[in-house]
């Protein structure tokens, strides 16, 4: 059994209220997943599972104040058997879930074969055959339209990605070996593909969130109630870098071969992490949409990210991407561009620092921004630039009212 | 010499048929086989022989049963045993030739001997060693017996010796009930032997549907099988005159004696790991003696396979051939996969029995709803012509969703018609997909389509 601890508030700050418990008792949790919310007059802080297991007891129930170091609640190292099932069955070829729909069908076996060796999702293919059977023709049809490469490199299928398998190397010691999952062993492929492609470089800034978390503040209540979806601080992110990009464009372009591309719309693409590893979704037309949109539209794509269920659309086709480092407590980091992005947003940790302002030290919530880009189309003005109209939108929030 | 990419170790269904999977996958291979002709226990000493010989058991049977049926009048025919054992000995020389030569036009090497494993990438052979990115163990088994019972290969003989006896025997029992007890008791009861089969349970043919070893046990008996059930074997005693076998029946302390000129041994065959060194290299055997492997017939070295009879499941050549397969293309990069549940058992016999998939047993003992069609070959008019309607086709398919769960045949070539099934299960088709496809008229086939109808408003025939 492992308690959930207040985590430090603040400088002086020694107790906070509980805002929002985003778990329940039973809901099965992982590492640095958000379990609930506390609130202080200057800071609303989201509290990470330092745990993998069961939320088995909330012990400070929404609008309870807490000190420093109480005890939120009890995470027990078991893994409840219903969500144990939902693991297995969502890291397994997913048959079993999609046959649900169907009447009781199998696959063509040489289907099933090519399926397994392109990483392809079932899920994503459409069947000709009877009952919407996939035969192999769909699965070479499928793999041709998107371009999926024709011969995977030979793969060595050691154990599972659950339990390792020890083998004995040549010198008769024992070795764990654990498959990678499909999911992992793809977005190892395209990190490198990444790196070896752009030319990335990072600049860096920092951001005083006291007028973002003001608003906040102030409307949190009324926006949830008129649109039934909390107010987060990544809508005002989107908000300030889809302004950014209308100014900068290159950083929302695509380098094609010899031609740059640029996008006439933002599709947002948000990280998230996820058990299996990272994936990121996209907010399509994020330019359009308003905060309360964006923040719906965040909650399905997280809550989906989570479940596994996300589908090939609905991670194709993204022209910029944030990702959130703070969650995990990352002060400052470099991300890596999301190809064939040119850019890439990196949100850190909200910490309270001196800072010097109008001569006056005073204390306020600051982010470190970075913004990782393709120096190949992006030049160092232009990725300056961008960094720094984001941080004005979000100093400022009314100057994206002005579009200033 | 540079390094194989893959050595297999044994050239039976599941050795050679691995082998020329790799070359075609265009991996450089090896096979090594110690016997002087490849194809394992099946070619030579196994599948081809029996089939062989009850092939030939049944042509003279018919000669003496049927012919006259059909106004051909022959006089009584004439059996010569040796010339029988020299058409069986032909069958096997034609088949393993066969590999012999698809080894040469895949450009597979083969190394004569005996081998023992060195290291997890080095083979021992007639004091060579060979180098192998990776090895796969095909070994096979070889016939196991029981108790105080041991193997003469004279009198108390096992599959390998029955298949070489000097003559015909006059009393021949049969210890075991199985597959290969059965075949050979159906091929020397047609050829006149006297034959008794004792088994220690009460059925027999275990691991098939129930329903289909009472029908089968029925048939055998009017074809004049003898059958002493319940018994166990304690000794066979060996005398000038003959064989005494001392058994038991219903585990009480009398015991019976059967005075036989031959004992056929058919109990089990046991996995076959002797001089590979298994033990010096660690490598995982289970308590039987099989080798332990994951799901992709990896033993604990992540480069080393074990294959067919030497791993945990069916001792089928076909499961072994389908494993080989599956090994050679994990090897070459690919997704090489077996459908354990799809594996069809046949026992060549006449009538032959097939199955595949699911027993009545095993659903009911998993609480799956079924419904069964079923369909006699007294309804097949192809079957009524060639004398061979005694039997059925059983069909099992899901109360819920008609998925055809399970199929069983006892009838003419119920080997062959069992796969129409099998693809079926493949594609998870419903009895009624059967029973929607178009059958000829008249064939054997049409039996299963009839079953298939049975699941559903009906069979037409009957």
């Amino acid at each position: 059994m492992n308690d959930i601890v207040v985590p430090t508030l603040g400088e002086s700050v020694t107790e906070a209220t509980v805002a929002t418990w985003f778990k329940k008792v039973g809901d099965q949790v992982s590492i640095d997943e958000m379990l609930c919310e506390l609130e202080t007059d200057k800071v609303a802080i989201e509290v990470p599972s330092a745990f993998s297991g069961t939320l088995v007891e909330i012990i400070a129930s929404e609008g309870s104040i807490v000190g420093l170091n109480a005890v939120l609640g009890k995470i027990s190292n078991q893994v409840s058997e219903s969500s144990k099932n939902d693991q297995i069955s969502s890291n397994q070829n997913e048959v079993t879930k999609y046959q649900e729909k169907k009447i009781d069908v199998e696959n063509a076996p040489a289907a099933k074969k090519i399926m397994t060796e392109h990483n392809i999702n079932e899920r994503d293919v459409t069947g000709s055959g009877k009952e919407g059977r996939i035969l192999k023709e769909d699965v070479k049809n499928f793999i041709e339209d998107n371009k999926l490469p024709k011969n995977k490199e030979p793969e060595k299928p050691n154990a599972s990605e659950f339990k390792g398998q020890e083998f004995r190397d040549s010198q008769g010691q024992l070795e764990e070996v654990k498959r990678m999952s499909r999911l992992r062993q793809t977005i190892a492929e395209r990190l490198k593909s990444a790196q070896n492609t752009a030319a990335i470089l990072t600049t860096y800034n920092e951001i005083d969130m006291t007028e973002v978390m003001a608003i906040r503040q102030t409307f949190k209540d009324e926006f949830e109630l008129k649109h039934s979806v909390k107010l987060g601080f990544m809508s005002f992110f989107i908000k300030a870098c889809c302004h950014a990009l209308k100014e900068i464009p290159e950083v929302n372009a695509e380098i094609r071969k010899t031609d740059i591309v640029y996008k006439n719309f933002v599709n947002m693409g948000v990280a998230v992490g996820t058990e299996n590893g990272l994936v990121v979704p996209v907010i399509r037309n994020a330019d359009e949409l308003s905060f309360a949109s964006l923040e719906i539209k965040l909650n399905e794509l997280g809550h989906k990210a989570r479940n596994g269920e996300l589908t090939m659309a609905e991670m194709a086709g993204g022209t910029f991407t944030i990702s959130n480092g703070g969650v995990y407590g990352s002060l400052m980091s470099s991300p890596i561009l999301n190809p064939p992005q040119s850019g890439i947003l990196g949100m850190h940790k909200i910490q309270e620092r001196p800072i010097a302002l109008s001569g006056e030290i005073v204390i306020r919530p600051m982010m470190y921004l970075a913004l990782s880009y393709d120096h190949r189309i992006v030049d160092g003005k232009g990725a300056v630039t961008f960094l720094l109209r984001v941080k004005e939108a979000l100093e400022d929030p009314r100057r994206l009212l002005m579009d200033l | 010499m540079s390094a194989y990419d893959v050595v297999i170790i044994g050239s039976g269904p599941g050795g050679y048929v691995a082998a020329i999977k790799a070359a075609q996958l265009g991996l450089k291979t090896a096979c090594i086989e110690g016997r002087e002709t490849l194809g394992g226990t099946c070619l030579n000493v196994g599948c081809i022989p029996s089939k062989a010989l009850l092939n030939a058991s049944e042509k003279y049977s018919d000669s003496i049963n049927k012919f006259s049926k059909m106004g051909i009048d022959i006089s009584t025919p004439t059996l010569d045993w040796t010339k029988m054992l020299q058409y069986k000995q032909t069958m096997i020389d034609q088949n393993t030739q066969g590999i012999s030569f698809l080894f040469k036009k895949n450009k597979i090497d083969w190394i004569k001997g005996w081998a023992r494993i060195k290291s997890k990438t080095t083979i021992e052979v007639n004091k060579k060693i060979i180098e192998a990115k990776n090895i796969i163990l095909a070994t096979g088994s070889e016939p196991s017996s029981f108790g105080k019972i041991k193997f003469d290969e004279k009198k108390i003989v096992s599959s390998t010796g029955i298949l070489e006896l000097k003559a015909i025997p006059q009393k021949l029992t049969i210890v075991g009930a199985g597959v290969i007890g059965i075949e050979m008791g159906s091929v020397f009861s047609r050829l006149g032997s006297e034959v008794t089969v004792i088994e220690y349970l009460d059925h027999i043919i275990p691991g098939f549907d129930k329903e289909i070893s009472k029908t089968f046990q029925r048939i055998l008996k009017r074809q004049g099988l003898k059958f002493i059930m319940n018994s166990a074997v304690k000794d066979i005693k060996d005398s000038k005159l003959g064989l005494s076998i001392e058994y038991s029946t219903n585990g009480n302390d009398v015991t019976e004696t059967i005075e036989s000129d031959i004992t056929l041994i058919s109990t089990g065959r046991k996995a076959f790991i002797k001089g590979l060194g298994l033990e010096d290299i660690h490598i995982d055997i289970s308590n039987s003696g099989k080798i332990l492997v994951n799901n992709y017939w990896q033993t604990n070295f992540e480069n080393i396979y074990a294959i067919g009879d030497v791993i945990d499941g069916p001792m089928l050549a076909h499961k072994a051939e389908d494993e080989g397969i599956a090994v050679a293309e994990i090897i070459a990069g690919q997704a090489g996969h077996v459908n354990y549940d799809v594996i069809p058992s046949v026992i060549y016999s006449s009538p032959e029995v097939a199955a595949v998939g699911k027993t009545e047993e095993s659903l009911r003992n998993e609480a799956i709803d079924f419904k069964v069609g079923k369909f006699s070959f007294m309804g097949n008019g192809r079957a009524k012509t060639s004398f061979s309607s005694d039997g059925f086709v059983k069909i099992l398919s899901s109360t819920q969703t008609d998925r055809i769960l399970g199929a069983h045949i006892i009838g003419p070539s119920a080997g062959d018609l069992i796969h129409e099934i099998c693809v079926a299960m493949e594609f998870g088709a419903s009895a009624e997909d059967i029973a929607r496809t178009c059958h000829a008229h008249p064939t054997y086939s049409e039996a299963i389509r009839e079953a298939a109808l049975a699941c559903g408003d009906g069979a037409i025939h009957s």
